[in-house]
């Protein structure tokens, strides 16, 4: 009896402490929860907004290069090409360069130097993208078009294939300068990356290489690349996704014309400079659902890449977690 | 035979070591351009009329930018006010209460890639939940955008502070009778607080100079406007369109924006790293 009374007040007051602790809990899980509301709703809420123009253009929308507000006629392959093209240049120079500087920090530079030099890299991905946009557009668009590109054409412009890509006029906006500029700002994020999944290769292995009369350049390609090639990979993916969804930055210096272009200096666009440039502009319902289903499909695209880059990351994470334990 | 092999592996290891110095010297030098193209084109501007005179209208030869920058630091405060409770809450169950729950991955995951997802598409989210349901543009919308940024960069700074607190002093205050909640507010987050603060520090330093989501939510405004419920000017949005156009006065200004938002984030990243560093010293 008393065994019972005892019991139930000690349940009580489990239960009024519990109070507290029920709300705070209830309250930090529901806002877990928010982040995958947050994640659906985007998805919900471009998907109905965009249907009006998917269902109007089927999978044409995919494939036609036209884009008329005055015929309410639009079709998303200049966009998406651009994006692509433009985030290509960016990974093909960023990736190495990246790949050099986490080289550089890692295995060179003396213990001093390796803070400073990392902190600087990494204040590039600090730069807001419209400072990026303005220095492209009136410093970087007009030295380009002076110095670097006609080097390019006379290397390039002759080839077969590839010639016609590398001709065009001296304006330094266009395509290949909005992939130059995105290369720059996704190097601190690749960079860093794999300065990180650089620093976890056990030194046993480094040191048994160099034991064996390896070079500094023969560890990092043949025993530290292979070692972390599944988290490098994991950050050129995040890179990647950094590059294809960047705005503001390409918004200025790529030129923002519709189209279809072999030339790399001929001014392009892409799904977010398109976004930036007519979304206000636009005053047909069919023109405006034509442009968030343009978004729908890049942050589909960004998505998975992104969820990519993660499931490589995290799949490092638990092999290293692995190898602790 | 064998010298030459040597010799090879050791002009490739130069070759490719210098290589590495040099992209190094690359990425360095454009952080060094950028700047500099900064302080030469926009400090001379940068006097005190940009504080204290609203943005001018075309071909005006007056004008500053203190709308933009009272409209940014809304926009900021809100976004950040919005966020950081959210971030914070989500991030503690990340770290104390989900550990042992398969939801805990996965909305790691889910955050992770918020984390880089387009800020645009965030403000084409924002436009249809919120400017075409509630009458128009507003600095509300705006506030919401950034705020969405703001969420998952606090969500990550809060779950790796919280790892950061040792088991050992959550298991000493349970065993004196505090409740978890107690636990989590007066010794976990008072343990974390420097690297809670950081993710704070980074997350608004993030949103000050976005400029895609707020082009479809706040959308700008050339007055004076404290109201958040109308159209709310911002510097980075003020710096797009000034920048391009044809009128000096304009573009003088988009310098000297462009000049102040990078400084102000800058000087807040460098802040952050140096209140971390100072934190895990001790």
């Amino acid at each position: 009896m008393s065994a019972t009374a005892s019991a139930v007040s000690a349940h009580r007051s489990r239960l009024g402490q519990s109070l507290g602790d029920r709300l705070f809990q209830g309250s930090t899980l529901f806002f877990a929860l928010f982040v995958f509301i947050v994640l659906a709703a985007i998805l919900v809420a471009l998907a109905l907004a965009a249907w009006p123009a998917l269902s109007h253009f089927g999978w044409g929308f995919l494939t036609s290069s036209e884009w008329n507000p005055v015929t309410l006629n639009f079709g998303a392959l200049s966009p998406i090409v651009g994006t692509l093209v433009t985030s290509l240049i960016a990974m093909l120079i960023g990736v190495p360069v990246s790949f050099g500087i986490a080289l550089f920090i890692t295995e060179m530079a003396p213990a001093w130097l390796k803070r400073p030099v990392g902190t600087a890299i990494e204040l590039l991905a600090a730069i807001p993208s419209i400072i990026y946009g303005m220095w492209g557009l009136f410093i970087f668009a007009p030295f380009f078009a002076d110095h670097i590109q006609p080097v390019m054409t006379d290397l390039f412009g002759g080839l077969p294939l590839i010639g016609p890509m590398f001709q065009g006029p001296p304006i330094g906006i266009g395509v290949f300068n909005a992939g130059f500029i995105l290369a720059i700002m996704v190097i601190p994020f690749i960079s860093s990356i794999m300065r990180d999944v650089f620093e976890v290769v056990p030194r046993t292995l480094k040191e048994s290489a160099y034991a064996m009369g390896s070079t500094t350049w023969e560890v990092v390609w043949k025993v530290v690349l292979p070692y972390t090639k599944v988290g490098v990979v994991g950050g050129i993916m995040l890179g990647l996704g950094r590059a294809l969804g960047e705005t503001m930055a390409v918004t200025f210096v790529i030129g923002n014309a519709h189209g279809l272009n072999m030339s790399l200096f001929m001014p392009g666009n892409t799904i977010s400079s398109t976004l930036a440039n007519e979304f206000t502009e636009a005053d047909a319902p069919l023109y405006t659902s034509s442009l968030i289903a343009l978004g729908l499909l890049l942050f589909v695209i960004t998505v998975i890449i992104l969820s990519f880059a993660r499931l490589l990351l995290m799949r490092l994470e638990r092999s290293q977690g692995g190898e602790k334990a | 035979m064998t010298m030459n092999l040597y010799v090879r592996r050791r002009l490739l290891n130069y070759f490719n070591l210098t290589i590495s110095v040099l992209v190094t010297l690359f990425g360095l030098f454009f952080l060094g351009w950028l700047l500099w193209t900064l302080f030469s084109e926009g400090a001379r501007y940068l006097d005190w009329r940009v504080f204290t005179e609203i943005t001018p209208g075309p071909g005006d030869a007056n004008g500053g930018l203190a709308n933009a920058i009272v409209g940014t630091l809304l926009l900021t405060f809100f976004g950040v006010l919005f966020g950081t409770p959210i971030g914070i809450l989500a991030g503690t169950y990340l770290y104390e209460f989900g550990r042992r729950y398969w939801i805990t991955p996965a909305v790691r995951f889910i955050n992770d890639v918020l984390l880089s997802a387009p800020s645009i598409v965030l403000g084409v989210f924002v436009y249809e939940i919120l400017v075409i349901k509630f009458g128009g543009f507003s600095g509300w919308a705006g506030a919401v955008a950034l705020a969405l940024i703001v969420i998952p960069i606090v969500v990550r700074t809060t779950d790796n502070m919280l790892a950061l607190v040792p088991d050992t002093m959550r298991e000493a205050a349970v065993a004196l009778g505090a409740p978890r909640w107690k636990v989590t507010v007066s010794i976990v987050y008072r343990s974390a607080s420097t690297g809670l603060v950081t993710g704070v520090i980074l997350a608004t330093a993030q949103i000050i100079g976005e400029t895609a989501p707020l082009l479809f939510t706040s959308l700008g405004n050339q007055f004076w406007n404290t109201n958040m419920d109308k159209p709310m000017p911002a510097l980075p949005l003020v710096i797009f369109n000034f920048a391009m156009s044809p009128y000096e006065r304009w573009q003088h200004l988009a310098w000297a924006g462009a000049l102040l938002i990078t400084l102000t984030v800058l000087v807040m990243n460098i802040l952050a790293r140096a209140f971390l560093r100072g934190s895990k010293a001790d």
